[in-house]
């Protein structure tokens, strides 16, 4: 394992907050994140704690960035796949930026702030990348892209307890806010906060955008810690955010989906409105359409003894190569093994039986319904 | 973290108690910290042969799997079964929940083990 210095990567303002708590400290995607915090809890802690009442995390790493002008929301539509014109003042919705071929250059969270205002959230892996192609490519609208992730520290609070510890720290009123719907309020004194009903947990929850100065950080940070603390809140890091967004079947970049996978074979259908008039990746949609997918994702399970991971070959019953795992893990709600994966649409069907590659061995999995887990409508 | 005298360590962090030509293995208490909760356990059958310095099994992590080293060359002559539906043990008590026993080939290799301070001490160094 090679090991990166500490001082070559990237911190959000939390970092000694993060430190001084004892977390895992490792290296994702250049940023020097929280995997884990041992004491009080460790990542299965954690993971049960959103599930069943309430976590906090650092998710300043994710990339922000404003389209702002006349053409904002046409600069907009060509970008994303999803129809911004659809969205009211005050929603947000999940969409994709797509290239030319309908693959993934990211999957993205669409605010409509104004008419002429829509603020992207986007993968920290892929901040540079992203803010490069959005900027090249709104260069025909009467707009102009920025990228403002520095400016902002953003911190999620997610479970069945969040609006309760947030209802604590401002006066908007939360109820009003639907999923995926957001405001702005003042939270822990600070006027004008973005307060949005998203997350990557499949839990209810809320992200909130603060400013990113170190002090002001730390200090909502420790407010939103004493506000959880009748429901006993959790600091959560990366590894409970990544067991909790695959048991909720939620897509990660440079796993489900990725530059070479289209929308079809990631099962991204809903979010994509073919009916639009234009966007980058359209043409090439329509074409595979029309063509049917070679590979789909599936749901697996494990039924014999092992883990699925990452990366791991599925085979058939006569040890042919016939997809292969995009992300897969213990899920600590679930108390089973599970993981993603792509597999031929022929043998894609609940209950079927593959071989999972685990050190030379094939291990038995089948294929299941996904979400692993659906919370519980109120 | 006191670590037992009367076993000995490997730079891999497994450590080995040797009582006459039996050697029982686990890994240590600074391992399943590093590891985090433990969730599977890949260990060898009864019979099998070990060598030293090479994989034996794998403990897996939420987040990782990791290799087993075996302290020493021997015949796997038990296997702690408990492990497999319970390997939160780990985690509870490195140092009671053994993994494995072996009749010992060559007692002549315990001697490039780390004693129970010079583990202590190489630990600190990691840090």
């Amino acid at each position: 394992m090679v090991e990166t210095a500490t001082s070559t990567l990237r911190k959000t303002a939390l970092n000694p907050v993060h430190r001084a708590l004892g977390g895992k400290m490792v290296d994702f995607g250049g940023w020097d994140m929280p995997v884990e915090y041992p004491a009080p809890g460790g990542l299965i802690q954690e993971h049960l704690a959103v599930r069943q009442r309430v976590g906090v995390f650092d998710v300043s790493h994710m990339g922000d960035l404003r389209i702002r002008g006349p053409q904002a929301l046409a600069a907009t539509q060509h970008l994303s796949m999803n129809d911004a014109a659809r969205l009211a003042l005050g929603q947000a919705h999940y969409s994709a930026l797509l290239y030319p071929q309908g693959t993934f250059v990211d999957d993205v969270i669409v605010h409509k702030l104004a008419d002429d205002d829509y603020l992207l959230v986007i993968n920290a892996g892929t901040r540079e990348k992203d803010y490069g192609w959005v900027r090249d490519n709104v260069k025909g609208f009467d707009c102009k892209a920025e990228d403002v992730g520095n400016d902002f520290t953003q911190i999620a609070i997610q479970g069945p307890r969040a609006a309760e510890v947030l209802g604590k720290l401002t006066d908007a009123n939360l109820a009003a806010v639907k999923n995926y719907w957001f405001t702005h309020g003042t939270v822990c004194g600070l006027k004008q906060t973005l307060i949005a009903r998203t997350g990557y947990t499949g839990e209810d929850g809320f992200e909130i955008y603060i400013p990113a100065d170190e002090k002001t950080s730390a200090r909502v940070w420790q407010e939103v810690l004493e506000a959880g603390k009748q429901f006993q809140i959790l600091p959560c890091g990366l590894g409970a955010r990544n067991t909790l967004r695959l048991e909720s079947k939620m897509a990660l970049y440079g796993h489900e989906i990725s530059d070479s996978i289209t929308v079809w074979e990631a099962c991204l259908d809903r979010f994509c409105k073919l009916e639009k008039p234009e966007f980058i990746g359209k043409a090439a949609l329509e074409r595979q359409k029309a063509e049917g997918v070679l590979r789909t994702l599936v749901g697996l399970e494990m039924v014999e003894r092992g883990i699925a991971r990452d990366g791991y070959k599925l085979r058939d019953g006569h040890g042919r190569e016939i997809g292969y795992v995009t992300s897969g893990s213990y899920a600590p709600y679930l108390k089973k093994n599970i993981a993603l994966g792509y597999l031929p649409p022929a043998m894609a069907e609940v209950g079927r039986t593959v071989l999972v590659e685990i050190r030379g061995q094939g291990v038995a999995a089948k294929v299941v319904p996904t979400p692993f887990y659906k919370r519980a409508k109120k | 973290m006191a670590y037992p005298k009367e076993f000995k360590y490997t730079k891999e962090h497994e450590w080995i108690k040797v009582e006459g030509t039996t050697g029982t293995v686990g890994i240590t208490h600074h391992a399943q910290e590093a590891l985090g909760d433990i969730v599977f356990v890949e260990l060898p059958k009864p019979g099998a042969e070990v060598a030293a310095g090479k994989s034996f099994g794998t403990v897996e992590s939420v987040k990782a799997v990791s290799e087993l080293y075996a302290p020493a060359s021997g015949t796997v002559t038990a296997v702690n079964e408990e492990l497999n539906t319970a390997p939160e043990k780990i985690n509870q008590d490195a140092h009671a929940a053994w993994m494995i026993k072996i009749t010992l080939k060559d007692a002549g290799e315990l001697g490039g083990l780390l004693s129970a301070d010079e583990y202590e001490q190489f630990v600190a160094e990691e840090h």
